[in-house]
């Protein structure tokens, strides 16, 4: 397998030594926002991978260690947030995309 | 062969639901999301199941592809427009894999199911019905298909254009950010590949850029078009992408897709591998 996995059916969360995780929720108001495109994108802007978040509004990544920025997608929107991940942890990011 | 020949914009597909030569075909590697909402008469398939062999690592052989797409209800007149989720790259990989059984009229809607779901537009849960049809394919046109040992003799004399990301290309990540990096190969490119990621040829939204956007990226990368070129990922669907691009969008001759891609190359015995980490 090589696409995105399906968000709602991602297994619990294990970080291996080697890897450096970004996850977290994209919400509209309170709510989550499920549908959305989470583009992972480089320092230097490059596209390393993307996935729709969940029912929840849920995504995850297995990035490397770093500075990244989450590109978030919905109809008519386009939100930029940055994250650093770091080794062997799993850093939660924060999406607000507005109402 | 012109762009607007393999490829269709979603106004278009809108304009062509009722039309009954031409059948929309959903491609997934999860085909959960065809289950979801798909676009009205869309009939899906299931890259993994439905054109993979299930027991050799290969594909589908000629006859179990006619059983296939008679049974899916696709004729050999009608204009197959394909389309999916991940940026088209399953839908670009069963492109390439109609093309290599001979189907005449086939073409990609651009930007795929996230275009269209960006856009608004509708879907629906309804599955079409379509008569079962006698498909006949032409033997696989090995001149798209590159196998490993033709690989390993392009190092250094052809274009070896891997499109996987700067990280993976690197040997930093061995599989795409979305997914668990616990893998067996080794991690690494193939020497003299030039790393041009899928995704410099497309827009946010999936859709492709212009051809002469796509034609300054390869020329920038250093792309000798006099040469022949082989395409390579990590298992052929990103690759496909790329390969649509160069032979189908810019005309390009020679270039075949090596499907094997670096979940064969990296586990291969004695090949030599660079890796820039």
């Amino acid at each position: 397998m090589c696409g995105a996995p399906d968000q709602d059916e991602l297994p619990p969360l294990e970080v291996g030594a080697g890897e450096a995780v970004v996850h977290g929720h994209v919400r509209r108001g309170d709510a989550g926002l499920p549908g959305a495109y989470v583009r992972l994108l480089d320092s230097t802007g490059e596209f390393t991978a993307e996935v729709q978040t969940s029912a929840t509004g849920y995504f995850r990544f297995y990035a490397a260690e770093g500075d990244w920025t989450l590109r978030t997608l919905a109809p008519g929107q386009s939100v930029d947030t940055a994250v650093t991940a770091v080794r062997g942890s799993a850093v939660e990011a924060r999406v607000e995309v507005p109402a | 062969m012109s762009r607007a020949d393999v490829l269709v914009d979603a106004d278009w597909v809108e304009a062509h639901l009722d039309d009954a030569s031409v059948v929309l075909v959903e491609v997934d590697e999860d085909t959960s999301a065809y289950d979801r909402g798909h676009i009205k008469g869309a009939v899906r398939l299931d890259w993994k199941t439905e054109l993979q062999d299930q027991v050799r690592r290969d594909f589908v052989d000629k006859g179990q592809f006619e059983q296939l797409l008679s049974a899916k209800g696709i004729g050999n007149d009608d204009t197959v427009v394909l389309y999916g989720g991940n940026n088209n790259w399953f839908a670009a990989y069963a492109y390439w894999y109609f093309k290599l059984y001979g189907h005449a009229d086939v073409k990609l809607m651009d930007g795929g199911r996230k275009k269209w779901e960006l856009d608004g537009r509708e879907l629906v849960e309804d599955v079409p019905q379509r008569e079962t049809t006698s498909y006949t394919a032409q033997e696989q046109d090995r001149s798209i298909r590159a196998f490993r040992d033709e690989v390993v003799d392009a190092i250094g004399s052809k274009n070896l254009v891997d499109v996987r990301s700067p990280d993976e290309f690197s040997g930093k990540l061995l599989a795409p950010a979305h997914l668990p990096q616990e893998q067996s190969q080794r991690a690494g490119h193939i020497p003299t590949a030039i790393n041009i990621p899928w995704s410099k040829l497309a827009n946010d939204d999936g859709t492709f850029k212009s051809d002469d956007e796509i034609r300054k990226i390869y020329a920038d990368a250093g792309l000798d078009t006099s040469k022949p070129t082989i395409a390579y990922c990590r298992i052929g669907e990103r690759s496909s992408h790329s390969w649509f691009a160069l032979r189908e969008l810019l005309g390009e001759q020679d270039v075949k897709n090596y499907d094997g891609s670096w979940t064969e190359y990296g586990s291969l015995v004695g090949v030599p591998v660079e890796k820039d980490v």
